[in-house]
């Protein structure tokens, strides 16, 4: 077992999974069991590397739209690439990071969310 | 259910401007009442449209700001905030106000003072938006852009540089607005080598950051010939929205607020997308020209770039978009964006667009807030 924090989804009763959670699912009810998505490999579905980067945020920023695929369910998440230098369909494997960008550098309340989370690295 | 008229509109300067958000609002607002030839104490309602004039400024309450700074007291108002849709939003907002028979003469204002911040402080507000998943990634609305243009040239095997084709156009048109703050051509070549972005998405393709203000006035259609013989009318609208994270849409060049949006004001003005004359995008990023055009129905799903390509989308093609310049040229202000694009439209309709001016009885606006997340589709037609 990974000591790091799971990378959280949420399953519903209709069997779809959502990264992150939300209160509800998309049949109108509420989660039924956690998956940890870092326990699963993943596909690029697209990426870019951002120059623009608001502040506390690293430049350039390398993001991908990922999908996993969790024993048959497609499971979408959105993060930064440990690399700009990846491909469309690609295998890519989530990376535990303490802390994805400065806390109280940008607008948000640094105590509202968490900052820690997963990048995605080529497999 | 009332017919709406709209019966005056005004937009500023849009650009680096001097003035703060009130004298913005102020500005056009006055402007409106001139065109309309109404007084502020005559309105019965007022909504100001603005994303973030507490996190851009400092200045919280406009509504009842503006509302006095008009003399339209003691009228009931309201900000009405959908991030950059918050201009389409108001029209909305006012359009039911007339609508609903609650009111029979409602003041539209939308604006935003932006250009004062940095381009990293303002993207942040903007990014604010996101979901603390997206946040913390340093997700921003310009890197959604990137993604989703990467996936359409990937599926729908586009080249690159009909992209650059939008910001070519909508430059060109940007040249004839007074208003517009680029007033100048820039060709392919320019855009193509500007700096990255956001990858594959180069600095002409985005929208500047930008301080400006448009208004609109509505009213019963019943009762517009009291203040004039020319006038449009809204003959249908609807509002949509999408997920809140972006990812979860398993098609990421589909925005299904754009289609349903679309769909709803097709509806309403029991018309459908081959009956539009002209329109005006939310083309923040030069892709958003494409996903909107097709999710309107006036391209099948990944033709959109072919458009651009054969003219159609030109000023003197078959449907012109973007007369005005769209956001690409004439600035993006966010809170004023939705209604700038309505003025457009309202000029194309009155026949008071001078050398912008295209052939058109009926018109369509389509204001996107987030990406995707909230949309606005208005469509109008020229008082018969």
């Amino acid at each position: 077992m990974s000591e790091n924090p799971p990378m959280e989804a949420a399953r519903y009763p209709d069997g779809s999974i959502l990264y992150p959670s939300h209160p509800v699912g998309p049949d109108g009810n509420e989660p039924i069991e956690t998956v940890d998505l870092s326990e699963y490999t993943a596909e690029v579905i697209t990426w870019t590397s951002s120059t623009a980067t608001p502040p506390g945020v690293r430049q350039p920023n390398h993001i991908a739209i990922v999908e996993f695929d969790v024993e048959g369910e497609p499971v979408r998440a959105i993060g930064q690439l440990t690399t700009g230098d990846v491909e469309i369909g690609q295998q890519v494997e989530p990376v535990y990071v303490e802390e994805l960008r400065e806390p109280g550098a940008g607008i948000r309340e640094p105590a509202s969310q968490t900052w820690d989370g997963y990048r995605f690295e080529p497999v | 259910m009332e017919r709406v008229a709209i019966i005056g509109a005004s937009m500023t300067q849009f650009g680096q401007r001097e003035a703060w958000i009130r004298e913005l609002l102020a500005e056009a607002g006055q402007a409106c009442l001139d065109d309309a030839g109404v007084e502020g104490s005559d309105i019965e309602q007022l909504y100001v449209s603005n994303m973030a004039s507490g996190e851009f400024e400092g200045q919280t309450g406009i509504p009842n700001a503006v509302a006095h700074d008009l003399n339209a007291l003691p009228a009931y108002t309201a900000r009405i905030d959908q991030t950059s849709s918050s201009g389409g939003a108001g029209v909305y907002g006012a359009w039911q106000s007339v609508a609903s028979g609650v009111s029979d003469l409602t003041l539209l204002i939308g604006g935003e003072k932006m250009t004062h911040r940095s381009t990293a402080e303002a993207t942040d507000v903007i990014a604010s938006l996101t979901h603390p998943a997206e946040y913390k990634h340093g997700l921003t609305l310009p890197s959604f852009a990137g993604l989703t243009a990467r996936r359409y040239l990937h599926v729908h095997d586009a080249p690159r540089e009909s992209l650059g084709k939008v910001a070519v156009k909508n430059h060109k048109n940007g040249v004839d607005n007074p208003h517009a703050q680029f007033q100048k051509e820039v060709d392919l070549e320019t855009v193509m080598e500007s700096p990255i972005i956001a990858d594959p998405l180069r600095l002409y393709d985005f929208c500047p950051i930008t301080d400006g203000s448009a208004a609109l006035m509505f009213c019963p259609e019943s009762v517009a010939s009291e203040y004039t013989d020319d006038y449009v009318t809204i003959s249908g609208i609807g509002g949509a929205t999408d997920t809140h994270v972006v990812h979860e849409r398993m098609d990421p060049t589909v925005m299904g607020g754009v289609v349903e949006s679309g769909e709803l004001a097709y509806e309403m003005a029991g018309i459908g997308p081959d009956d539009i004359d002209v329109a005006e995008l939310h083309d923040m990023f030069t892709i958003l020209e494409f996903l909107q055009s097709e999710g309107l129905g006036f391209f099948e799903k990944g033709e959109g770039w072919k458009a651009i390509e054969e003219g159609i989308t030109d000023r003197d093609g078959e449907l012109p978009i973007n007369t005005s310049g769209g956001l690409k040229s004439k600035g993006h202000p966010l809170g004023a964006s939705g209604v700038a694009q309505v003025y457009e439209i309202y000029q194309q309709l009155m026949g008071t667009a001078g050398p912008r001016q295209v052939e058109a009885e009926t018109g369509l606006a389509c204001n996107v807030g987030g990406f995707g997340n909230c949309v606005i589709t208005t469509i109008m037609e020229a008082a018969q």
